[in-house]
């Protein structure tokens, strides 16, 4: 579904350049949950804003179920991004002032999709807030927030689950139930998730690890052979 | 995204930073209602003069020495250059003109008007007894002066409300003696008062002046008459018949004239009403124009208040932006998020502006601040112009910050949280 060719980008900080990506290959297939690792500076955030369609590479394709997306205008990427990707922040992204209903609803708003709230209450009873829904994110813990989150990211059906540190501000025991709701999805629904991540413990819910080093992939465990049997993605 | 969503995410914004808001609108506030209120009274003023100089009557013509209109000062020094005469109006009225239907001369001075411990100043104006007539003037008690007192060269006195007010508070003043002074106190005769005029409220001069017969004062005043025997005057007023062509009436009494004064250049001036209105307009539209700039300098001074904050604004919510473009907002719908933000904030000001402006307006007219009453007339224009103004300021003013916030790069906005 997803396979990046040879992309490279380059970013120029004073007179030196920054190889940010240096000639990545990756092919990630519907419904696999894969955690992508490596140390700040490894490469690895480049990575997940090029597939989020938040950047664009200086090199190399991207394609999107079969689709060249490298070369879309900025009007076209961000059409793209609402309809195909949700993202999960370290920071929860939420805006100040707004209900748990509202945030979620916020994507649906730029799809101009009718029928927003019925949508986004079921995303929050989805991933357990059906009684925080009129909340604000001050009255929320981490927790709630980030699952808040997930619900916008689930909201418009994405393709893809895009989740950069989720559980980076939030304590062990409540970085385990994101995680699990995480997985659930994956599990259970058939999302596509991937993770960013530099914790070998929140790594280790993901089935497929990819470790970055200096803008390259150094280590890919592959698909278990089982799941990738079952979760071939349909030649549509 | 939808006008209905951009403009519910707008007011949100606006209600979210209430004092800010509030703040930005009172510029816009200020600018559009001061618009509005100045433009009225500009436009007041333009018909409080209409309105006195079309008091003076109908169908006028106005013939003044040329040196009286320069000194602007009526009275003595008038009469020391004048060089009109009563001569020159009975030559004007005997012409036989069909559009001339009345003429009338007279002299006016400053005087000082005495009854017992009473005393105003006020102006007196030698007059012949169809002035009234001519000056569409009408008597609120007693009686004008009549032809028997031209005739009789009688002392009577007809007076102006305001100075019948002052010198005979709850008094009848018919019957009453009133004693004017003239050439700066040096004479005083008195008189019997035999009228009051209606009041004829505004600006008007007739509420201030006093009025006697011309022969009663030029059987006493020998300086009055020029060397030949000729009774000056300081003002000779034609009536012309309705819709009698003015411009053609102008220049045959000017003929005449400079044919009696055996002048090729005049030593007169021929003013019809039409004129003097048109010479009153041009000052009062120059005065709306004026204030109505100064109107839009702090319409424009509001203009960019808004736009300062929407910059801010931007600036603040560099991570909301981020937020918004990571869950699909395309440039477009952070433009129009934007725009319809200040465009919201700029209708809102123009609207309260607007009843500010016109409450204004109402509540000034016909008030007197300082010893000026003032009218104001409301003008629809300048309603619709102040709030296009302000509704295009701020259109203009959100376009640069909504640029701005397009070039938010969403990555850096949301790795700054």
């Amino acid at each position: 579904m997803i396979r990046l060719d040879g992309v490279r980008k380059t970013f120029t900080a004073g007179d030196t350049q920054i190889h940010a990506l240096d000639g990545v290959s990756l092919e990630i297939q519907r419904g696999e949950f894969v955690a992508i690792m490596g140390q700040s500076g490894s490469g690895k955030s480049t990575m997940m804003n090029i597939i989020g369609l938040l950047d664009r590479p200086d090199e190399g394709a991207y394609l999107l179920s079969g689709q060249n997306v490298a070369t879309l205008n900025e009007h076209a990427r961000a059409r793209l991004r609402g309809t195909a990707f949700g993202f999960v922040f370290q920071s929860y992204s939420l805006l100040p002032r707004m209900s748990a209903l509202e945030q979620v609803e916020l994507p649906l708003i730029y799809q101009g999709v009718r029928d927003r709230r019925r949508r986004a209450a079921e995303a929050l009873v989805r991933v357990g807030l059906a009684d925080r829904i009129g909340h604000k994110p001050t009255q929320l813990s981490g927790g709630e927030q980030q699952r808040v989150a997930i619900a916008r990211s689930l909201v418009v059906d994405p393709l893809v689950v895009l989740a950069d540190e989720p559980t980076g501000a939030l304590d062990t025991a409540t970085g385990h139930e994101v995680m699990t709701l995480l997985s659930d999805l994956v599990y259970q629904h058939g999302m596509t998730i991937i993770l960013v991540t530099h914790e070998p413990e929140v790594a280790a819910f993901a089935d497929r690890t990819v470790r970055m080093r200096d803008g390259q992939i150094i280590e890919d465990t592959g698909a278990p052979s089982d799941a990738n049997a079952s979760r071939v993605e349909p030649t549509t | 995204m939808s006008m209905l969503d951009a403009l519910r995410i707008a007011v949100r914004a606006i209600v979210a930073n209430r004092l800010r808001s509030l703040l930005t609108l009172l510029g816009l506030v200020i600018g559009v209602s001061s618009v509005i209120a100045l433009i009225a009274v500009g436009q007041g003023t333009q018909k409080g003069v209409s309105d006195q100089i079309r008091g003076l009557g109908t169908d006028l013509i106005f013939i003044e020495p040329s040196a009286a209109a320069t000194t602007q000062q009526g009275g003595t020094t008038a009469l020391i250059t004048t060089t009109l005469t009563q001569a020159d109006a009975y030559a004007i009225a005997a012409n036989g003109n069909p559009a001339i239907s009345a003429v009338t001369s007279h002299i006016t001075g400053d005087t000082q008007a005495i009854a017992g411990v009473n005393n105003v100043g006020a102006e007196s104006v030698f007059i012949s007894s169809n002035y009234a007539e001519v000056r569409d003037l009408d008597v609120a008690v007693g009686s004008f002066i009549a032809p028997q007192h031209d005739d009789a060269g009688s002392l009577v006195a007809v007076l102006g409300s305001r100075v019948a007010g002052t010198l005979y508070p709850g008094i009848d003043p018919v019957g009453q003696e009133v004693r004017l002074s003239f050439l700066a106190g040096r004479v005083v005769f008195a008189f019997t008062v035999i009228g009051v005029l209606q009041e004829v409220g505004g600006a008007a001069d007739a509420d201030d002046q006093v009025f006697v017969p011309l022969t009663g004062l030029a059987n006493r005043f020998r300086f009055l008459y020029t060397p030949t025997g000729d009774l000056r005057v300081t003002q000779i007023d034609v009536q012309a018949i309705p819709g009698a062509d003015t411009e053609e009436l102008k220049q045959q009494i000017t003929d005449l004239l400079l044919f009696r004064h055996n002048r090729t250049d005049p030593d007169f001036t021929v003013e019809s009403q039409d004129d003097l209105l048109d010479a009153a307009s041009e000052v009062a539209n120059t005065l709306s124009i004026l204030l109505g700039v100064i109107g839009g300098i702090s319409l424009l001074v509001g203009g960019i208040g808004v736009m300062n904050i929407m910059l801010v604004s931007v600036t603040e919510r560099t991570r909301e932006i981020g937020i918004r473009r990571a869950v699909g907002a395309t440039a477009t719908d952070i433009v129009n998020q934007f725009v319809t933000e200040a465009l919201a904030l700029s209708v809102l000001g123009g609207v309260i502006g607007i009843v500010i402006g016109v409450v204004a307006s109402l509540l000034v007219d016909g008030r007197t601040l300082g010893d000026q009453e003032m009218t104001t007339v409301i003008q629809a224009w300048s309603i619709a112009a102040a709030f296009g103004v302000s509704a295009g300021v701020g259109l203009l003013s959100g376009i640069y910050p909504a640029w701005r916030a397009t070039v938010v790069d969403p990555i850096a906005a949301l790795r700054n949280e």
